[in-house]
């Protein structure tokens, strides 16, 4: 057994060092085919490693059908084929080419008999094959298959493919999987030690599982090597487990503050609670939605860059919307902010009617650009690319919002208004005008957070209402007309929200995390950062 | 008539009206033949009962809104509570008839394995209890939410804000099928209270006369409330807080009183709504909902308890009228309804069309009282 190893490793070498010999190795191929059905199980194995000696690609399907039994020996010629049984119906391939040959009877060809022996055998020489192959891909998925079976068959094979792999991701796995398969084999302990020692470096499930087997071992040493591992490994995960939840808490808070960040403006400003900013987002939304259809119908190249073109113009239809919700509504309604909560309530169901009567209520698809779609690793921790660039997204408003409040005429009279109305019109400042622009500011935020939600939520006429409730505790949460507070709420909330996820459910978390700003209204009923001075009494 | 404020004209014609409603609707139903220009279908007696614990309902948000000038968006809350005490006792009276035939154990819960009824379902079994629910559960939790709130001068646009996160958190909790009190479902399948069966007429009828008798009481304790001297400190303190503290009221004490008997109205509506409808779900705890109460108050006439059940009322029938002949109008209607009211009708239909000055609160003078249907 072992001389054929040697011999068929020996074969490789001297394939991988000839290089391309083509017409040779096919040649052989066909002729080793041939002699497959003849001898004993002991010269058929030879015969299946000679095989894999070929490095022909087609002889992985060649000997995966052998070690499934499809293959076949037809009674009359000799000829070998692979049979597909469906049914009743025997069809039989070629089993180098692929070509299909037609129907046979079942009685026409005698089945070529596989033992243990052989299979092992088999399996050896189908590593070999593999490992040995010139795709790289072919060779990692390779060395993951050892990994999961951890047969130490395969020690040899991947001793021989080290030698040669140059590519440092593929050693590694050919070194975890190697470290697998010696933890099945008869190998001294510290041998084992090592090779827990190499897995242990690794993260995941499957690992995990092979570690925890080895903490049964009958070696001491190696049992307690695995369970030192184990801890090692937990501790890890725990420790990403929570980078995890600060990552979906800040993407959560990202979200929330896009959404709550104009409703805290105008809140700020005027007083007032603009119930339909949910349905600002939802245009906003749908703005994403109709510029790439209209893309994907007249010039299906920019559909990369879709999002670009449809954030400005989100923020003008929002911003439009709520330029007109405040001239034609709030403005009447001016020193009463309960009526004005409950009139933007009723636009808030118009817009969202009007949406659902033109688009239909059910969800539209809105693609992801090529930039937006998939994702990274930094260790254990996977980054979507869309939460990224929501994030980004998200921190470049409220630093833009930021600038525009402390470094503009605009925003300096809207820090006036916000501070004391009575004051700032006595200075000269039109706060009706103020009004309006903050109004159509905070309109027009709600739309670019509709843009940025069109790629992670389902875009229909409900998507506003979803977010509402959370926008608004967000707003009192972190105090009025306090950018900070937004920002500070917001990202409290969402980390809060995804720490208790775990433990509490999804439902449960959320229910906690309204009970516990509706405690913290209590201790500062005015919100996290609030307002000092004589505007709080207003 | 000025010498009894609590009874003026309009009080009398009210519940003259509601007296009247609550002989003829029944005997329209009962005593008429089927076909006869008088008969009354079953499904419009219980129709006609939902517009009633409706209108209870907007009595107590009127109460809070009106008078005392909060502006609670989780009304709906206390409403559902109430629905649900009942809702339990209708569950716990079904026995084994359930489609498990589980003589202790609602349907719900034999589905979800559950061996043993969870403490909160203790006592359900009789209704006095339930009654006794009905009312300490939406006004205990009023009471606590009341008593944090106002102690930190919670107020405004603020507090309606955490009152909607209230009914959403609730909403929300009722959701989870871990709560015991059937998850998404709700619970429904009632067969009878008290022994009557719920789908008979009679029982249709007394559930009828049941909700005519609590929207009157209901109403003379509103009246009761606001024409008191503490009706005169809500006044004050909707109109300026800060001005009623400082003369020496405890502003905090009158406010959790008016909040949590508001709530225990709320509660009583919801218990006559769940046996007239058939079913109580989390839905009902939606903060839509409870936005939905505010309007039909502010149509009605905000700050006249009259006002309220006329709003309940008119705005209901429409969405039955409206939803029965084009469905998707009805949304835009409400919706301009909310924008119309509070910009062209802020004294609602029933201050337009009297002559009481908005500001004087408390009593009204002279005001026409339209009969409600």
């Amino acid at each position: 057994m072992l001389l054929r190893f040697l011999l068929a490793a020996a074969t490789i070498a001297v394939f991988i060092a000839a290089g391309s010999l083509l017409p040779a190795r096919a040649a052989s191929l066909e002729t080793l085919l041939a002699e497959l059905p003849e001898g004993g199980y002991d010269e058929r194995a030879a015969v299946v490693t000679a095989i894999a000696g070929t490095g022909d690609d087609r002889a992985v399907a060649l000997l995966e059908a052998l070690a499934e039994g499809d293959l076949r020996q037809m009674k009359d010629g000799g000829q070998i084929v692979r049979v597909v049984r469906e049914g009743r119906t025997h069809t039989a391939f070629d089993p180098l080419t692929g070509a299909e040959i037609g129907e046979i009877s079942s009685r026409a060809a005698s089945k070529i008999r596989v033992n243990n022996k052989l299979r092992r055998a088999i399996a050896a020489a189908l590593g070999q094959l593999t490992l040995a192959s010139p795709d790289r891909a072919r060779r990692l998925a390779a060395a993951a298959s050892v990994l999961k079976t951890g047969d130490p068959e395969q020690i040899e094979a991947l001793d021989a493919a080290l030698e040669t792999e140059t590519d440092p991701e593929v050693r590694t796995a050919f070194m975890d999987a190697r470290a697998a398969a010696v933890l099945n084999a008869a190998r001294p302990t510290a041998e084992k030690v090592a090779a827990i020692a190499q897995l242990a470096g690794r993260n995941d499930p499957q690992v995990l599982s092979i570690i925890t087997a080895a903490t049964t071992s009958d070696e001491p040493a190696v049992a307690a090597a695995a369970a030192d591992a184990l801890d090692r490994i937990e501790q890890a995960r725990a420790a990403w487990g929570a980078v995890q939840n600060v990552w979906y808490g800040l993407s959560l808070g990202s979200v929330l503050m896009l959404a709550a960040i104009g409703l805290a403006i105008s809140f700020g400003v005027m007083g007032v609670i603009n119930m339909a900013h949910g349905e600002l987002v939802m245009l906003g939304a749908y703005t994403t939605f109709a510029v790439q259809e209209l893309i994907r119908s007249f010039a299906p190249g920019l559909f990369e860059v879709s999002l670009l073109i449809a954030a400005p113009l989100a923020f003008l239809v929002a911003g439009a919307v709520g330029v007109g919700i405040e001239r034609g509504v709030c403005r009447y309604l001016h020193g009463r902010p309960l009526e004005t909560l409950l009139a933007t309530w009723g636009i808030s169901l118009i817009l969202q009617q009007t949406v659902r009567s033109i688009f239909g209520p059910t969800n539209q698809q809105v693609g992801n650009p090529d930039w937006m779609s998939g994702a990274f690793e930094i260790g254990q921790l996977t980054i979507t690319w869309n939460r990224l660039w929501i994030l980004l997204f998200a921190l470049a408003v409220f630093a833009l919002l930021l600038l525009i409040l402390k470094r503009t005429p605009a925003g300096l009279q809207m820090r006036a208004v916000t501070q004391n109305r009575r004051m700032a019109e006595a200075m000269g400042i039109r706060s009706g005008w103020v009004d309006a622009l903050t109004f159509g500011l905070g309109a027009g935020i709600a739309g670019l957070a509709g843009v940025a939600l069109s790629q992670i939520d389902n875009v229909s006429p409900n998507l506003g209402q979803s977010y509402i409730v959370d926008s608004f505790m967000v707003v009192v949460f972190g105090g009025v007309g306090n950018l900070w507070g937004a920002f500070a709420g917001a990202f409290t909330l969402g980390i809060v929200n995804k720490f208790l996820e775990p433990y509490a459910g999804a439902v449960l978390a959320k229910v906690l995390v309204l009970v516990f700003i509706i405690l913290f209204i209590q201790r500062r009923p005015r919100g996290l950062f609030a307002l000092k001075g004589r505007a709080v009494e207003s | 008539m000025k010498a009894d404020p609590l009874l003026d004209l309009k009080s009398k014609l009210f519940l003259a009206l509601l007296v009247a409603a609550a002989i003829v609707v029944p005997m329209a139903n009962l005593v008429a033949a089927p076909g006869s220009d008088f008969y009354l279908p079953s499904f419009a007696v219980a129709l006609f009962g939902k517009y009633l614990t409706y209108a209870l309902l907007a009595l107590s948000v009127d109460l809070i809104w009106g008078y005392c000038g909060i502006l609670s968006l989780g009304h709906g809350a206390f409403f559902a509570l109430g629905g649900y005490a009942m809702g339990m006792h209708l569950m716990r009276e079904i026995g084994p008839r359930g489609v498990y035939g589980d003589p202790v154990l609602p349907d719900f819960m034999v589905f979800l394995d559950w061996k043993e009824l969870p403490w909160f379902w203790w006592g359900f079994d009789q209704f006095w209890f339930a009654c006794l629910m009905v009312l300490l559960v939406p006004g205990g939790l009023a009471f606590v939410f009341g008593w944090l709130a106002f102690r930190s001068r919670v107020t405004g646009v603020y507090l309606s804000i955490i009152t909607q996160a209230m009914t959403y958190a609730l909403m929300l909790a009722f959701f989870r099928n871990d709560m015991g009190f059937g998850g998404n479902n709700g619970l429904t399948d009632f067969r009878d209270v008290l022994g009557f069966d719920l789908r008979s007429d009679a029982t249709r009828a007394g559930l009828f006369v049941a909700s005519a008798a609590a929207l009157g009481l209901g109403y003379l304790l509103a009246r009761r409330v606001t024409t008191s001297r503490a009706g005169k400190v809500l006044v004050s303190v909707r109109d300026a807080e800060a001005r009623a503290r400082f003369l020496g009221y405890r502003v905090e004490g009158y406010k959790l009183m008016v909040f949590t008997l508001s709530a225990m109205m709320a509660g009583v509506a919801g218990a006559l709504y769940v046996p007239q409808v058939g079913i109580i779900n989390p839905g009902e705890f939606s903060p839509a909902n409870s936005i939905e109460i505010v309007i039909w108050v502010a149509v009605g006439g905000r700050g006249l308890l009259l006002g309220a059940v006329l709003g309940a009322i008119l705005v209901n029938g429409a969405k039955t009228l409206l939803t029965g002949w084009v469905p998707e109008i009805w949304i835009f209607v409400l919706g301009l309804i909310f924008v119309l009211v509070t910009l062209f009708l802020p004294k609602g239909v029933l201050g337009a069309f009297g002559t009481l000055s908005w500001r004087s609160g408390g009593a009204r003078r002279g005001a026409s009282a339209q009969p409600a249907e």
